[in-house]
């Protein structure tokens, strides 16, 4: 049986405008001091850090070896890919093909350097995915190269081990955990957009690793490493989260 | 049927509206969401999911003073309020989950949000834009039932299109369903602002009846509340 509002007292009668004006401000007031933001304070700098660390091993868990990104149709590619980088794109590292060495170090029986040919030479496959940034914008594109797994197993890497990490020549430096390093679809891609990835895109290879947010996609990549002790990592030392997968 | 007992009028303590688990779980989400909106609105501001020219000003948004970001880390602000969000995220999910099982373990929702008729709705409606509406103390009227289950699927969705812009690998297929990975941040985007909608509300009308304040602190109104029943 519906009530009739009717019957009901009103509890409210008489608000007195200026009352609910007074209680409005002073509400208002209370949402200004919420604007005197701590998140500067070490103490809460320690907090933000615990949580993040807490989500690197939410995110190891949660991560699926076996499971694969998405991928889509040549139809969806975007044509004009943007360049991502901390410097202007006509500062972007030029490597020589002919010169190119990819040194190898750390937990590696083989660590003589590669050349630029001989990782050609690796099984090669194709991959359409979105690259997803950590801003927030994402863009589908189309990658080529060999998969990394298939180069640490070659040069003997020891796959127990936790990380693969990365220097590039622009200065970037960063590290994986081993399950996406052997992810089927992270890769070294030598191509993009079926030709030779331009420079501003990381020539000679970029990591291509869809199950990761785009930071973690190192372009320009001169030595790899394989080690169980955290690594430093570009803008994880800046406050972002060091698994960021997807 | 029992009989009614006849309490002596005035002098009986005022029941307990809230227990104190809900009032504590109340209070934490309260916190959740606020830090959850606030730093939001900074990742939000990165890189708009709306293709209009709309942005939250600065100083409403969390993660800290943007000058010192850059100076300590070389880094716009952004790492901050993610931090803040995937890690309030837990808060909020935990809470919650907590508050729908003893909602319904409990009863509250049975007794308290329900039953939910179309016409109740209508006549508190029309009842409450003419500032006719009662509000009884730990007594719902439709309005605020439907207000409440509103709120209460807006965060679902909220929380699962968020779940899919984080993992939309690991939980593809969740970003599939609300349409894709864009997508789901526009969704994402009105999830909230659908609980903002709800807030706006929430606390006029708590400003509006200041006892309903007291009693989600307390646990009872300031005092023993006169009903009119029939």
């Amino acid at each position: 049986m519906t009530r009739l509002s009717l019957e009901r007292q009103p509890l409210v009668t008489g608000i007195e405008r200026r009352l609910f004006l007074r209680q409005t401000l002073s509400l208002g007031a209370l949402a200004l001091l919420t604007g005197c933001d701590i998140s500067d304070q070490d103490s809460v700098q320690g907090v933000l850090r615990f949580m993040s660390r807490w989500n690197d091993r939410a995110q190891s868990w949660l991560f699926n070896r076996s499971r694969l990104a998405p991928t889509y149709a040549e139809s969806d590619v975007v044509r004009d890919f943007r360049y991502n980088a901390y410097f202007p794109e006509d500062a972007v590292p030029r490597l020589s093909a002919a010169d190119y060495r990819l040194e190898l170090s750390g937990l590696i029986a083989d660590k003589r350097p590669w050349t630029l040919e001989r990782l050609h030479a690796l099984p090669q496959e194709s991959q359409i995915t979105r690259h997803v940034c950590v801003e927030g914008w994402s863009m589908i594109g189309k990658w080529s190269g060999a998969p990394l797994g298939t180069l640490l197993e070659h040069v003997g890497a020891d796959l127990t081990a936790k990380y693969v990490g990365y220097y590039c020549a622009d200065g970037y430096y960063g590290s994986i955990d081993m399950a996406t390093a052997l992810h089927p679809q992270t890769i070294m891609a030598f191509g993009f957009a079926d030709a030779t990835i331009p420079a501003k895109y990381g020539f000679p290879f970029k990591i291509r690793i869809p199950t990761k947010l785009g930071f973690k996609n190192p372009k320009w990549v001169t030595t790899l490493y394989v080690t169980n002790r955290p690594t430093g990592d570009f803008w994880p030392d800046r406050g972002y989260n060091w698994f960021s997968g997807l | 049927m029992t009989a009614k007992t006849i309490r002596p009028a005035g002098d009986a303590a005022p029941p307990t509206l809230h227990p104190l688990s809900r009032r504590i779980m109340h209070w934490i989400n309260a916190l959740a969401i606020l830090l959850m909106i606030g730093s939001g609105w900074r990742i939000y501001d990165y890189y708009p999911a709306l293709p209009i020219n709309f942005g939250f000003p600065y100083a409403y948004t969390l993660g800290g003073d943007l000058s010192k970001s850059e100076a300590l880390n070389n880094e716009d602000g952004l790492a901050n309020a993610l931090g803040w969000h995937f890690g309030a995220m837990w808060l909020l999910v935990l809470n919650l989950t907590a508050y729908l099982v003893i909602g319904f373990v409990s009863g509250h929702f049975r007794r308290d949000f329900l039953p939910l008729r179309v016409s109740a709705v209508f006549l508190d409606f029309i009842a409450a834009l003419r500032f006719r509406l009662a509000h009884r103390l730990g007594e719902y009227n439709a309005v605020q039932k439907l207000l409440y289950w509103g709120v209460l699927l807006a965060t679902i969705v909220t929380i699962l299109s968020g779940l899919s812009i984080w993992k939309p690998v690991q939980f593809k297929e969740l970003t599939w369903l609300f349409g894709g990975y864009e997508f789901a941040r526009v969704v994402h985007f009105f999830g909230m602002a659908a609980i903002v909608g709800f807030i706006i509300v929430h606390v006029g009308l708590a400003v509006l009846v200041p006892s309903t304040l007291f009693a989600m602190i307390v646990g009872r109104g300031p005092h023993r509340h006169r009903e009119h029943r029939p």
